[in-house]
């Protein structure tokens, strides 16, 4: 009798858990909205406005996900999530997807059992120090104090960096950026690092940007993107082509403007099949024709996305970089619609 | 009749029913079905928690902890780089957990006791103040001290920088031996050179003199009446033995100053801001508590033992010291020891300013770049039960010493 309580409950427990996961694309569908991680706050990347609205690089993935599959960009929820959180809370389900410049490694994708979506920028560590400390190179930093955030890429990178070139560095570690940039001010560190793309953002908000220098070393290979949990194959499928079809669009020269222009159809047939007037490469991912025309018309392709929010014109100011693409100079390559 | 003679027959069975209505069964019964609830839950709970791991890809594994950790931790009492494996990190935590929970009950109890006392004052500004004290700090949470003594030491103090050069902004303390920085306290470290180890041993065979001394003290006063004046004489004992002893062996122990050099101070012994700004506030803020508990115990003590020490001439210091604290500790000890364990759970707030404690170390960084959720959080919840119970078990076994005694 005991025995057979037991394993009903077993019965009971698998059947539940079995069910939680049918696929985060009906689930996203069933619920209405699009439940995104994203960074605490770091300007141009992921912050909300003036008016509570999350505007910036990663959020305009997160959007054009939610366009593709639900068609309507503003049908996204998100959850701020620390360098600690965000992992957990994308494991445990708590967010559908995971937008937040979180760097591709073996681990994470492997051991951590995620999936990542592609590079939607190619970063790499850097370092911030004050004008007036009159550092020129990474290697001058022996016995500094930095500031690093707890649970990054960064952190191990600190940690390599300084064991190779045999120097010593005291670390304060800590939670948020903006817990970061408070210690840097008052000069409780002498250095602040992190991605270089972060350090831009960053500095743009300190009140005199001038007196603060980014040392020229990148001491490692920084990719960020979007990742998803490991296991749903559709999902991940959905958001990695979402962010080729940004990329895509920017070769193409889609543009948020000629868009509708486009979408009549055109004689490039690479073009068409991405704007569903050709073929049905939508359908192949569960989703109507015309997915990838939402997802490029919710904040225009690649480009327009990285210039109106940490492009050179905008306070972040970064210069597209390695982030040009291939046929530009940079890497940024998508693979081939068809 | 028939009804009658069945009845003894009946006494004699046993029906499944009378496992709920006859009370000698009932409770038993009751027992035994909670248990089966309760192992049912738990038992859903771990397979749930197993099943949903297994289907994640991540089985319940804690071989990572022999992995190299990868990062570095600024506060160690032990040897420890990035090298080492994570088991060895989270021990570096444990460690830092434990000097900041017994550096706070340490502190927590001073402060706390001497408060209880003070607000039993008779002078009206004393009492008060010690009320305005306590009412204020346990009425704000302590994550808010926590953060804001940080930002007071990181935003008031001077940067390093501005103890540099003709002009410096900041000046050492002490004959420049003390430096207070916003990046933490600089204090003079001694440094043990050759033929020391005779001086350390004297030092600690004057500690164990002293506490013979105090045995012995105690009893012959029992026996005679006579009172030493034993504060001075521990305090020679003290002091006397090892300074002579370090000057007849040549001075082995000499201090290292800080001093800056580069980026920041060097040499000397480095309290960091977090561990002082977590300390602090742990403390002032654990010492409301114990002061409240210290303030009932004194109250729980009758009057009439006030009275009747002083109608024996003893002053109201000693009064308090002999008569009422002893009692008043029965009162005091059990819920002291809940707030030794507040103060130690709540040492796990330490990440909020930068402390590596375990939960900054195995909760935190070893957690997140490892992935193993599960298993971090249950070896947490291992390490601070045992610290937890262990604290409780000395605690109530003082508890037991200082009971009443009743003969």
């Amino acid at each position: 009798m005991k025995k057979s309580v037991f394993i009903g409950a077993l019965t009971v427990a698998g059947l539940a858990s079995g069910m939680a996961s049918a696929g985060t694309m009906a689930d996203v569908q069933a619920k209405g909205f699009l439940q995104c991680g994203v960074s605490t706050g770091l300007v141009g990347f992921a912050a909300p406005d003036a008016n509570g609205n999350w505007a910036g690089f990663d959020v305009a993935v997160c959007r054009a996900v939610a366009a593709a599959v639900l068609g309507d960009p503003q049908a996204v929820k998100f959850t701020p999530t620390t360098g600690k959180t965000r992992f957990t809370a994308l494991a445990s389900g708590e967010v559908d997807m995971l937008a937040r410049n979180t760097t591709w490694t073996f681990t994470r994708d492997v051991d951590l059992k995620f999936e990542f979506a592609g590079v939607n920028y190619y970063d790499g560590q850097g370092f911030m120090v004050p004008k007036s400390l009159g550092v020129a190179s990474a290697k001058d930093l022996d016995g500094a104090t930095i500031c690093i955030q707890t649970g990054t890429t960064t952190e191990l990178n600190l940690a390599d960096f300084f064991r190779a070139n045999n120097i010593k560095y005291e670390p304060v570690p800590i939670e948020t950026n903006a817990e970061g940039q408070q210690q840097f001010l008052a000069g409780a560190c002498d250095v602040y690092t992190t991605d270089a793309s972060g350090l831009a953002a960053t500095r743009a908000t300190f009140e005199n940007p001038g007196d603060y220098v980014v040392l020229p070393e990148i001491i490692s290979k920084e990719p960020l993107g979007p990742l998803v949990r490991h296991g749903d194959q559709q999902w991940g499928d959905l958001v990695r082509w979402t962010l080729n079809a940004l990329i895509s669009a920017e070769e193409l020269g889609i543009t948020s403007a000629n868009i509708d222009e486009l979408s009549k159809g055109t004689n490039n047939p690479e073009i068409n099949r991405i704007l569903g007037t050709e073929g049905d490469l939508g359908g192949m991912l569960g989703l109507d024709k015309q997915w990838a025309r939402r997802a490029i018309s919710a904040g225009g392709n690649y480009a327009e996305i990285f210039e109106r929010n940490i492009g050179s014109a905008t306070p972040v100011g970064l210069s597209r970089g390695l982030n040009a693409l291939w046929s530009d100079g940079g890497i940024l390559y998508s693979p081939p619609f068809r | 009749m028939t009804a009658l003679s069945d009845q003894p027959k009946a006494k004699h069975g046993f029906r499944l029913s009378m496992l709920i209505y006859d009370k000698r069964y009932r409770s038993i019964t009751i027992q035994i079905v909670a248990l089966i609830l309760l192992f049912t839950a738990f038992g859903w709970l771990f397979n749930n928690a197993a099943m949903n791991l297994a289907k994640l890809g991540k089985p319940l594994s804690f071989g990572f902890l022999s992995q190299p950790s990868g990062y570095d931790i600024n506060q160690r009492l032990i040897e420890y780089n990035s090298t080492m494996t994570h088991a060895r990190a989270a021990l570096v935590g444990i460690l830092n957990t434990l000097l900041v929970a017994v550096l706070g009950c340490i502190t927590a109890t001073f402060i706390g006791v001497s408060v209880g006392v003070l607000r039993l004052s008779k002078n009206w500004i004393v009492s008060r103040l010690m009320g305005f004290y306590i009412e204020g700090l346990r009425n704000v949470p302590i994550l808010l001290w926590i953060v804001l003594s940080m930002a007071i030491f990181i935003e008031m103090l001077p940067r390093p920088s501005a103890f540099r050069g003709a002009n410096a902004t900041a000046t050492m303390y002490l004959n420049d031996s003390v430096a207070f920085t916003n990046r933490g306290f600089y204090i003079p470290k001694p440094i043990f050179n050759a033929g020391s180890s005779i001086d350390v041993i004297v030092f600690l065979l004057s500690l164990v003199a002293i506490w013979f001394f105090g045995r012995w003290a105690k009893k012959r006063q029992e026996n005679s009446g006579d009172i030493l004046p034993t504060f001075w004489i521990k305090l020679a004992i003290f002091f006397i033995p090892s300074i002579i002893v370090f000057y007849l062996s040549g001075q082995p122990i000499s201090l290292s100053y800080p001093a800056l050099t580069g980026f920041n101070f060097t040499g000397g012994f480095h309290l960091r801001n977090s561990l002082i700004a977590l300390w602090l506030a742990l403390s002032f803020y654990t010492a409301t508590y114990i002061a409240e508990a210290v303030r009932a115990g004194v109250q729980s003590v009758s009057k009439g033992q006030t009275e009747a020490a002083f109608a024996l001439g003893l002053r109201p210091g000693r009064t308090m010291q002999l008569v009422v604290l002893p009692q008043a500790l029965r009162v005091i000890i059990p819920p002291m020891i809940s707030q030794y364990l507040n103060l130690t759970k709540n040492s796990s707030l330490a990440i909020a300013v930068g402390y590596m404690d375990v939960t900054g170390t195995l909760g935190g960084i070893t957690l997140n770049q490892t992935g193993r959720e599960m298993e971090s959080l249950l070896l947490l919840m291992g390490v601070y039960l045992t610290i937890s119970l262990t604290v409780s078990l000395v605690m109530n076994w003082y508890n037991n010493s200082i009971k009443l005694k009743e003969r």
